[in-house]
């Protein structure tokens, strides 16, 4: 009975295409964003910024990016970890060589120059598709690797690899604390967020669903296969990269390439496939859904009186991971967002059974 | 692109190949240890060739792209030397065995036959779904620490060619024993897939899975009957590898290296795997000890997925495969 959108007339085109035509909906993201920037920052704890919140967001931008390329365009990249690399790294090197750029030119200019890399390695998916595919960028994942480990002139010549990134400070003011870095993440995610959502319903977002669900018959309404899937490459790898430069220099602070080899690109993949392949919302959803996991595996042995060993943890979460893809994609191919979508029909219909 | 160019640059791409392993050559007094490097290359690239025939074999039965091969190379590695602590050898090989066909009744009827008739690239993400569970799986049963395992295949390195080179050249018995028992698994599976009414039944099943079904071959036991087939293959290459480099978890990453050899190979083609193998594995060595130092090392890492995204470019379908053309 609360959520339906009876009465809500629309009486101009700007209301017909707003981002949220129902007004319950548009309600609940104001309210949770407003309780994200007003409320969040004052209640969690530390813990709860360091371990969840700043992680949750970061790597909820990185899906994005990635679900632009694998939901949206229906290209497989395994090489994620890799073009998050290169923005850490590009932001890294830009930092330290140009101490007096603005954070956030120097996060969007790492973010640019994943998207070349990405791109370059977009290249081949104008000719094979598929898994053929998924190699080619993992191919990417392990040459991007060993670049950083290996050249000496990505890391400032640091004699053990490990990086470290400048103290944080935007236009003077220093972002050091919890609540401050989770400030700065939300903003910029919340912006990428909307840009995702406009971008996935424009003419663009609508050449790479094209290409996606069939690439011949897109081809002959008019669409550019090249064009589609480079820009998909494009805008997938810019996010990836800024996701790449915050995980770096705000959640890790100092890191060496293993924090993105190739574990982290099934990572995503595994939070895009758990989240909803092609939604914004399953982005989201999948991010917290593999970030919230692992801690809830490792609390709840000891909360039910079972002793278990670290390792013993590390390796049932492997296993409840793999199951649950599997499970995922028989079940629900649509993850988590289907999910919810099914959830908002039935409120819709509640309390009536059709 | 027509076909006389793509020809014409795999042949110069070769010859390219061929020319940089043979350079070193001109020095005639590297030579003992070019020929090492080149049968340590190809000894790795045997090893390689192992995981990519498991690859094809279920590719070419089902269309599914398997990446759970190398955990399944994991998987049965540590059944074996878990289950040698408590039984002699050849018990604890059968019940390993008996372990991977039963695995494989598991996966057809959990993961594939839900997922049947479902695009590739969803097969090939609930395979990435198999690998985890497999790798974690193995792990919480049988522990996670590195075992040896011993087989009985002699450690020593032999010097052949004594009176030849000064100083002859280092040979590793082992190696000579796993490309040996690599060909005759080759050889049993050539044997299995031409002679046999099954091998028959799976060659069909790979030609087309509806005219198979229509003329009466049982689906879903062809699958399990390859899947048991490819866990066979994994055993071998688990035992192998296992008893060379101690079983661990890096087993399951190193055979990620199976994937651009089947690119590499072609992935119809059992013949590819085995050459794409030794390209990759001889390739990869040579580059690391010969180019290596101009990079910094650590050329062995990527290789042989930069050599495969080459290839993809000039020749999507691989040395043997077939060719195979679709709109991209």
């Amino acid at each position: 009975m609360i959520y339906r959108e009876t009465g809500q007339f629309k009486t101009t085109y700007a209301s017909d295409q707003q981002l949220f035509p129902i007004l319950q909906d548009r309600a609940f993201v104001i309210g949770f964003l407003a309780f994200a920037f007003g409320v969040m920052p004052f209640i969690a704890s530390e813990y709860m910024f360091r371990a969840i919140l700043v992680p949750f967001l970061i790597l909820s931008l990185a899906a994005l990016g990635l679900n632009i390329l694998v939901g949206y365009c229906g290209q497989v990249s395994l090489g994620t970890g890799g073009f998050m690399a290169v923005g850490a790294y590009a932001a890294y090197n830009l930092a330290v060589r140009m101490p007096d750029l603005n954070l956030l030119v120097i996060f969007l200019l790492a973010g640019a120059c994943a998207t070349l890399v990405g791109v370059l390695f977009g290249i081949p998916s104008l000719r094979i598709k598929g898994f053929y595919l998924a190699v080619a960028t993992l191919a990417a994942q392990f040459f991007i690797d060993w670049l950083f480990a290996r050249v000496k002139w990505f890391t400032n010549d640091a004699p053990s690899g490990s990086v470290s990134a400048p103290p944080l400070a935007m236009f003077g003011y220093p972002i050091e604390s919890p609540a401050q870095k989770y400030l700065f993440v939300l903003a910029i995610v919340v912006a990428f967020a909307l840009i995702a959502r406009n971008l996935v319903r424009g003419a663009i977002g609508r050449s790479w669903m094209a290409t996606r669900d069939m690439d011949v018959a897109a081809e002959v309404i008019g669409i550019r296969p090249l064009a589609a899937k480079l820009t998909a490459f494009a805008v997938s790898s810019f996010f990836v990269g800024i996701a790449g430069a915050l995980w770096a220099f705000v959640y890790l602070g100092s890191w060496e390439p293993l924090a993105f080899d190739v574990n982290r690109s099934f990572q995503l993949l595994f939070m895009v496939i758990i989240g909803g392949l092609g939604s914004i919302l399953g982005s989201f959803l999948g991010a917290a859904f593999i970030v919230i996991l692992p801690l809830v595996l490792n609390q709840l042995p000891t909360a039910m009186g079972i002793p278990l060993s670290t390792a013993a943890i590390s390796h049932i979460e492997v296993m409840v991971f793999g199951a649950l893809i599997v499970f995922f994609l028989i079940v629900e191919p649509r993850g988590l967002a289907r999910l919810w979508a099914i959830g908002k029909e039935k409120l819709r219909l509640w309390p009536f059974p059709h | 692109m027509n076909p006389a160019t793509t020809r014409n640059l795999t042949i110069a791409f070769f010859v390219l190949l061929v020319g940089g392993a043979i350079s070193p050559l001109l020095g005639s007094a590297l030579l003992p240890q070019w020929i090492e490097v080149v049968l340590g290359g190809l000894m790795t690239g045997v090893l390689y060739s192992l995981v990519a025939i498991g690859l094809v074999l279920i590719f070419k039965a089902s269309g599914v792209f398997n990446f759970a091969q190398g955990a399944m190379v994991l998987f049965a590695a540590l059944s074996l030397v878990r289950l040698m602590e408590k039984m002699p050898f050849a018990l604890a090989l059968i019940a390993t065995l008996a372990i991977m066909v039963a695995l494989a009744f598991v996966i057809e009827r959990l993961v594939l036959r839900p997922l049947v008739n479902q695009e590739g690239i969803v097969l090939f993400m609930a395979t990435l779904g198999v690998a985890y569970f497999l790798d974690g799986f193995g792990q919480t049963l049988w522990g996670s620490e590195i075992y040896t395992l011993n087989v009985g295949m002699p450690k020593e390195p032999k010097i052949l060619l004594e009176s030849v080179f000064e100083g002859g050249i280092l040979v590793n018995m082992e190696d000579v024993i796993a490309a040996v028992i690599a060909a005759i698994l080759v050889a049993a599976l050539a044997l299995f897939f031409q002679k046999t009414a099954t091998g028959r039944a799976l060659r069909a099943v790979a030609d087309d899975h509806q005219a198979a079904q229509s003329v009466g071959i049982p689906l879903n036991r062809i699958w399990v009957i390859v899947w048991s087939v490819a866990g066979l293959v994994a055993l071998v290459a688990g035992v192998i590898w296992g008893s060379k480099l101690g079983v661990q978890f890096s087993l399951s990453q190193v055979a990620l290296k199976a994937l651009p050899v089947v690119i590499l190979g072609g992935f119809t083609s059992i013949p590819g795997a085995i050459v794409g193998g030794l390209i990759i594995g001889l390739g990869e060595k040579l580059s690391e000890v010969y180019l290596g130092p101009f990079f910094g090392g650590g050329i062995e890492n990527w290789f042989a997925y930069v050599l495969a995204l080459v290839f993809l470019l000039f020749r999507p379908e691989g040395l043997f495969g077939e060719r195979h053309i679709d709109r991209v």
